[in-house]
This record gives C-alpha cells, sequence and structure tokens, in this order.
C-alpha cells in the first residue's frame, strides 16, 4: 500500500462525504428545520476516520455489517451529540452514510498498492462528486420553480428558507396560484396562443422545409452549393440584427401585434435548420427506390408523397418536435411584436406579468410552471428523437 | 432524351425551393439590408407611422324636422409631424336618401359621396357636416346610416423610403455610446460564457461516458436548462438570487458563509481582498454569464459526449497495457478526439452568445454594468426610440459576425488542407 494512495483516498473520500452531507442539509433548512453549520471540521473528521477504518477492516467483516456500522457511528455523533436533530433527518444521513460505505468499500490495501491507485481515487470520487453537484446545481431551479408557486405571498417573506408546503389544506388553496393565472390573468388563452403559434409553424415549416430539402439533398440545379453553404451561414445570424427593420416593416403593414405575423418570423427563422437537418437524413435514403418510382412515371412529387415521406417519419417527427420547442420557447419576437394582451403568447405573458412589481411572486412561478412543464415532458417523452437531431446541429440558443 | 430529363429536374427543383428561399430571403436577409439602410437615417420610433387620413362618423337627428339627418365626421391627419396630400373620401348613402346643401369639394354619384379635401398638414382637424334628407318620404334608417365607414385616401410620404442619408448615427456609435464599454463587456461575458460552458460541457461529459446507475436520467437532467424556456429559467434565477427574499443569499447568511446580502444582479462591482490585493469583481456580469455557462453547458455537453462515444476502446485499452493512468489517458486520447469538436462549439458557441439579447434583458435589462452591443440595439431602438441608431449598432454587430465567420473559415479551411 502507498501512503500517498492512502492520503489521496481518506482526504477525498471525506470531501466526497462533506458535500453530500451538506447537500442534505441544505435540503432540510428548506424544510424549515433550523441549523446553522456545515461542521466543515466535525464531518471532515469523521470522514477521514470511517476511510482509514474501512482499509483496516477490510475483509474482515462482511460489507454489509460494516456499513451499518459505519452509519450508525455517524448519525449518532452527528445527530445526537453535535446537535439533536428530528429522526427523518437522520434517516437521511443514514442512507447517505450506507451509500457513501459501500462506494468506498471496494478499497483495500491491495487496491491502494496497484499503480496509478492515487489517480483512480480521485477520478472515481470526482466522478461521483460531479454526479451529486451537478444534479443538485440544475435541478434546484426547477425545484425552487415548482415549490414557490405552492406557497403564499406571506409566507415566502416571512421566511424565504422554509420550502415545505402544507399538503393538509384544501386543494384549492395549495393550486390558488394556478387558479389565479387562469382566472385573473387569461393564462388559459394564452396557452391556446401559445400552443396555436408553435403548432402552426411546425406545420408550415413542414410545408416548406421538406421539399426545399428535397431539392438539395437529390436534385441537381445551378446554385445547390451556393444554396447549402448560405443555409448554415443565415442559421448563425442573430434575431437581434433582425428585429428593427422588421419591426418597422411589420409596423406599417399592420403585421405587428398579430399571430400571423408572429408564425411567418419563426417559420423563416426555423427553416435554415429544418432543411439542414432534413436533407442530411434524405441523402441517406437509398436512391434504388426512387429510380423505380420514375420507372413507373411517378412525378416528384408523388416521389416525395409516396416513397420519402413515409421513410424519414422519425427525421420528420424530430425535426417537428424541434421546431414545436423553438417556437414554444421564442422570447424576442414576440416581446417585439405584441403589445397587446389578447394576442400574448405564453412567454410574452410571463414578461408583462413580472412588468409590474406588485404581482406576486407565486404567480410568475406558477406561470413559469406552466410553461416549462410542456417542453420538459416533450424532451424526457422523445429524448431519444431530440438527442440525436441536436448532435446534428441544430436548436440555436 | 437526358437532356430534358435534366431540365425538367432544374425546373422541378427551382419550384421546390422557391418557397423556402422566398420566406428566408423576406424575413431574414432583406432586413440585414434594410439595416444598412435604416442606420443612415435619423428615424425616431414615432415617424415609422404611416400617417393616415381617418373620420369618426357621427349621426345626429335633428330637432323639429324628423326627415332630415345630419352627419358630422370628425377628420384628422393621423401623424402629428406628416402631412397628407390629396385626401380622397368616399362614403356610401342608403337608397332612399340625398344630401342638401352639400360642401363645395364634393359631389354626389350613384348613392355615393365623394370629396376632395386637398392636403392635410400634420395635426390637421375638421368637423365636416352633411345633411341628409329622405328623397321619397320613407323613414330614415339611423343604423343603417350608422353602419356604413366612410373610405379615405391620401398620399404621404415615408420616412423610410426617401432618400435622405446621415452618417450622424454611426458618429454617435462610435463616440457617444461609450462603445469600447460595450464592446469590452460584450467580450467579456462572449469569452467566459464560452469558455466556461466548454469546460463544463467537457467534465459532464467525461462523467456521463461513465457506466453508473441512472446514467440515462442524467443524461436527461443535464439538458433541461438547455431546453427550458428562458423566460421561466431567467425568473426563476431572479428569485433565487434577489438580495433579501432569495433562497441562495438567505442560504449563505444562515450558514454564516457571508455576513451581509450580495446583491448579485444589481451591484456593479464587488471588492475582494485576494491575498492582499485588491480586486474589484464585475459582480452583475460575473452572475450573468454564470446564468449564461448554466443555460448552455449542455449543447456543449451533448457534442462532446457523442464524440466521446465515438472514440475506439481499443485505445484505452492499449494505454492501459502501456500503463498510463485516468489523467494520462485523458490528456493523451480524449483530448486529441475532441479537439475538432470543440474548435466547431467554440465558434457556434462564440458567435451565439456574441448576439445572446434574453438572457441579460430578462435577468439585469443591461443595468449594472451588463450592457452588451444587442442590449444597446434594444435600448437604442425601443427605449430611447431611435430607430436609426438602433440599426446602427445592428450593423456593427453584423460587422464583427462577418469578420469572426471569416476568419473561422480560414482557420477550419487551414486545417482541412495540413489533414
Amino acid at each position: 500500500m502507498k501512503t500517498k494512495s492512502l492520503i489521496y483516498y481518506a482526504l477525498i473520500s471525506s470531501i466526497f462525504l462533506f458535500s453530500l452531507v451538506s447537500i442534505w442539509k441544505i435540503l432540510v433548512t428548506l424544510q424549515g428545520i433550523e441549523l446553522k453549520n456545515f461542521n466543515f471540521e466535525i464531518i471532515i473528521t469523521l470522514g477521514i476516520a470511517i476511510s482509514f477504518l474501512n482499509i483496516l477492516i477490510g475483509d474482515k467483516l462482511n460489507y454489509l455489517i460494516k456499513s451499518t456500522f459505519f452509519a450508525l457511528i455517524f448519525t449518532f455523533i452527528d445527530g445526537y451529540i453535535v446537535q439533536v436533530m428530528p429522526i427523518w433527518y437522520n434517516i437521511g444521513i443514514f442512507g447517505i452514510l450506507i451509500f457513501f460505505s459501500l462506494k468506498i468499500n471496494k478499497y483495500n490495501q491491495k487496491y491502494l498498492a496497484t499503480e496509478h491507485s492515487s489517480q483512480i481515487v480521485v477520478f472515481d470520487f470526482l466522478t461521483l462528486f460531479g454526479i451529486v453537484l451537478f444534479s443538485f446545481v440544475i435541478l434546484f431551479p426547477f425545484y425552487m420553480m415548482l415549490i414557490t408557486s405552492f406557497k403564499t405571498q406571506a409566507a415566502l417573506l416571512i421566511n424565504p428558507l422554509d420550502f415545505s408546503i402544507n399538503f393538509n389544506q384544501d386543494f384549492k388553496e395549495l393550486f390558488k396560484s394556478y387558479f389565479v393565472i387562469f382566472d385573473t390573468y387569461k393564462f388559459g388563452r394564452y396557452i391556446l396562443i401559445s400552443t396555436f403559434v408553435s403548432v402552426g409553424t411546425v406545420i408550415v415549416t413542414l410545408l416548406f422545409a421538406i421539399p426545399a430539402a428535397y431539392a438539395v439533398a437529390r436534385l441537381n440545379f445551378f446554385g445547390k452549393n451556393f444554396l447549402s453553404t448560405s443555409i448554415l451561414i443565415i442559421y448563425m445570424f442573430p434575431a437581434i440584427v433582425l428585429v428593427i427593420p422588421l419591426y418597422t416593416v411589420f409596423s406599417q403593414l399592420g403585421l405587428r401585434n398579430s399571430v400571423g405575423g408572429l408564425l411567418i418570423v419563426y417559420t423563416a427563422t426555423t427553416l435554415p435548420v429544418a432543411i439542414y437537418m432534413l436533407q442530411g437524413y434524405f441523402r441517406s435514403i437509398p436512391k434504388e427506390l426512387e429510380e423505380a418510382a420514375i420507372m413507373d412515371k411517378l412525378n416528384w412529387f408523388g416521389i416525395i408523397i409516396k416513397i420519402i415521406l413515409p421513410l424519414s417519419i422519425p427525421a420528420i417527427s424530430s425535426v417537428a418536435l424541434y421546431v414545436f420547442m423553438i417556437a414554444w420557447n421564442e422570447f424576442l419576437f414576440s416581446l417585439m411584436f405584441l403589445d397587446n394582451p389578447n394576442s400574448f403568447t405564453l412567454s410574452r405573458a410571463i414578461q408583462y406579468l413580472s412588468g409590474d412589481a406588485e404581482t406576486p411572486r407565486q404567480y410568475l412561478m406558477a406561470g413559469s410552471v406552466v410553461v416549462t412543464i410542456p417542453v420538459l415532458l416533450i424532451f424526457v417523452y422523445f429524448e431519444k428523437y431530440l438527442v440525436s437531431g441536436l448532435t446534428a446541429g441544430s436548436v440555436k440558443g | 432524351m437526358s437532356n430534358t430529363l435534366s431540365k425538367i429536374e432544374k425546373r422541378t427543383a427551382y419550384i421546390l425551393i422557391l418557397p423556402a428561399v422566398f420566406l428566408v430571403f423576406s424575413i431574414i436577409l432583406f432586413p440585414i439590408f434594410a439595416n444598412v439602410w435604416i442606420s443612415f437615417k435619423e428615424v425616431g420610433l414615432k415617424d415609422i407611422r404611416i400617417p393616415e387620413p381617418r373620420a369618426k362618423k357621427i349621426v345626429k337627428s335633428i330637432k323639429d324636422n324628423p326627415d332630415q339627418f345630419k352627419v358630422i365626421y370628425k377628420l384628422r391627419n393621423s401623424s402629428l409631424i406628416l402631412e397628407i396630400r390629396d385626401v380622397k373620401f368616399q362614403d356610401k348613402l342608403p337608397k332612399n336618401i340625398k344630401p342638401i346643401n352639400l360642401d363645395e369639394r364634393c359631389r354626389v354619384k350613384s348613392n355615393k359621396i365623394y370629396c376632395e379635401f386637398g392636403n392635410w398638414e400634420a395635426k390637421y382637424r375638421e368637423n365636416f357636416q352633411i345633411l341628409l334628407k329622405s328623397s321619397d318620404g320613407t323613414p330614415i334608417n339611423k343604423k343603417e346610416l350608422k353602419t356604413i365607414k366612410p373610405k379615405l385616401k391620401g398620399k404621404s410620404d415615408n420616412i423610410l423610403l426617401n432618400t435622405n442619408f446621415t452618417l450622424k448615427n454611426f458618429k454617435k456609435v462610435f463616440f457617444q455610446n461609450e462603445f469600447f464599454d460595450l464592446l469590452s463587456t460584450t467580450f467579456y461575458y462572449t469569452f467566459f460564457g464560452t469558455i466556461g460552458s466548454i469546460v463544463f460541457g467537457i467534465l459532464t461529459a467525461q462523467l456521463v461516458n461513465q457506466k453508473f446507475f441512472g446514467r440515462t436520467f442524467m443524461r436527461s437532467v443535464l439538458l433541461f436548462p438547455y431546453v427550458g424556456p428562458v423566460v421561466a429559467l431567467a425568473y426563476t434565477w431572479e428569485l433565487l438570487l434577489d438580495p433579501y427574499s432569495g433562497t441562495l443569499n438567505n442560504l449563505l447568511m444562515n450558514f454564516q458563509v457571508i455576513q451581509e446580502p450580495l446583491n448579485l444582479l444589481g451591484q456593479k462591482y464587488l471588492k475582494i481582498n485576494f491575498f492582499g490585493f485588491d480586486l474589484k469583481l464585475r459582480l452583475a456580469l460575473t452572475t450573468v454569464i454564470i446564468f449564461e455557462i448554466w443555460r448552455y453547458f449542455p449543447l456543449a455537453f451533448l457534442f462532446i459526449l457523442a464524440r466521446l462515444q465515438a472514440v475506439p476502446k481499443e485505445l484505452y485499452e492499449a494505454a492501459e497495457v502501456d500503463g498510463a493512468g485516468p489523467l494520462q489517458k485523458f490528456i493523451n486520447i480524449t483530448l486529441p478526439q475532441i479537439t475538432a469538436v470543440i474548435s466547431i462549439l467554440f465558434m457556434i458557441r462564440f458567435i451565439w452568445n456574441f448576439n445572446k439579447f434574453e438572457d441579460i434583458f430578462l435577468l439585469t435589462g443591461g443595468a449594472s454594468g451588463t450592457r452588451t452591443l444587442p442590449i444597446n440595439v434594444y435600448e437604442q431602438g425601443f427605449t430611447i426610440s431611435d430607430i436609426g441608431m438602433g440599426s446602427a449598432v445592428s450593423i456593427v454587430i453584423v460587422a464583427l459576425l462577418l469578420i469572426f465567420m471569416f476568419v473561422y473559415f480560414k482557420l477550419i479551411g487551414k486545417r482541412a488542407d495540413e489533414n
């Protein structure tokens, strides 16, 4: 066994333990329990002690007994001697310690003697640490969004750290913010408008993009290469430089404040991506199928409808989902083009709500939950399609 | 035979791409050129409304005379700045009605009144009256009279279409707009945002590329910030970071990490004592950059992960046989394999971050030292209401973008030559 490996192992594992315990403590604090200290020194000392004990005991004890033993000691010291905590807090700590002990179980004297063992230990724990930390940092804002929408303004101001929800209250009280945004702020209407714009954008984009992508993928014509490179360059151009001219022209044509105007702009901005993704897929379809169809005297229109479309349903649905998500999340153009509350999209409506300093934050968060949930559901459900599309170089943001 | 076929092919191709090309041209390329035009003009937000002649019709019955009606048209020029020339007026009358003592500017022809009002200067107003009488004794239907709307036409100058050009906007952009401050903020934001998102992308891709329980779930979760709507996420962060009732500040104070709440989005500088050096950290800008990294590292993560999964396993196995540790494997195998992806990502993210508007706008609105060029476009155009200035700033952005792309394609070309 190398001393260097042993020290690395003890330090990094105890830091990992400390981070796990600290995240648990943060979550517990957010349930209204008073905890003022992470007790860095105590936890690190305990962690180092457990790591050394683990090496000392090695395989002499069954690993389950060993883990339970470590977990009990730690829980007892942390939850009864250092501070007295409620039982559910201690159960959580116990669980964390069991998890931790099982993780360190694989390290023993033999393991730490191998070459590069110190590096491997560090990498192992950094991985675990990364997984826990990234999950926490990413999920926390979403968690806060959801919880805040169930709280009341008064409760939020009295104790901003109290994230506990009283499930005993009336259903109507619990979902009050949602009732308010749908009744008072007409969110039902905004959902309809957002859905209409997004679905409309998907349909129009596909109608324009499928023929164009087919032409770029299959047909020979003058300017083809120029077109396919300019698709990519156009895709790089930002919405912010289009805003002023579009605003002036749309104002003069009377297209501002109309859902139709928004639909045209969304379609144009998503078209380059859609064409780019679709033509890549169309190229992968065997050419022989079309040659057979030409023999059967099918025209180009027939080829697209009867051969290309049925074969490229996965690609088309992935493009459709993307375009839907882009249109649903779009904010800049809806901010510029819509100033009549009757034609707001969801994103614009939430921004409008926040413009009034009087609006209680739980309404804002309830609105945010309403606009976020559909995209996340679609994303989780169709993840496979979407991820392959994303790496094909799509969603702009 | 083959010649005609290729002709048909060409024609079909043009028919198939034309709708898409037309739409993209009119909504994306045309505005970019229109920006150039507008940026050389002095145009305010209020100037872009085209002046319109308007009329409000009021029908009044006359006392003691039930056969007659008085119709008042409240005429006005909708513009406060521009005149309207050759205003033409037209209104239809119900069949049984004739006007009496008609204004000399008007004439009647088959149940319609035509008037020519000549030129209206800006803010022009007039109350124009007509007396109406039933021609055959049947009573006049007041409702019918009201529902018919008059039509007005007139010619006016469109300030956007005249050919008065000026260099004022560009002078202002470069000399009165704290241009270099704007530029440095934009580069600071873009550069650190890009580097940060790529570094975290590499870290997370490296994580998820290993086998562990809940790996697919982790991959979905890592993409949440990227697919969520920016409005919802920005407001959530704003609440999270609020100095008084925000969760983060309260947590930090609760655990005694800080003594005073930090106004993370509203404070321009934070003084830090770093080993005896007094440093000034641009606090709000840093916070905005962190949000940016949080939201966009998933893109880097996905690209890098896809590349990592394509790296042949044999390479790692061979390295292991040669006695390489994890760090050496990462530096000598993984990094060289992903440099190409990283350079593409750097370019994409750099360009997109350079143009990022929504995130900063929603978080700080460009206050406390977070004003970037895209924010300035919005401020000039819609807060200060100077469309010309807004366009001029847009032109600066487009020019910089073209330079980036040129450099990038040069570099890519060089690399392709080398291989």
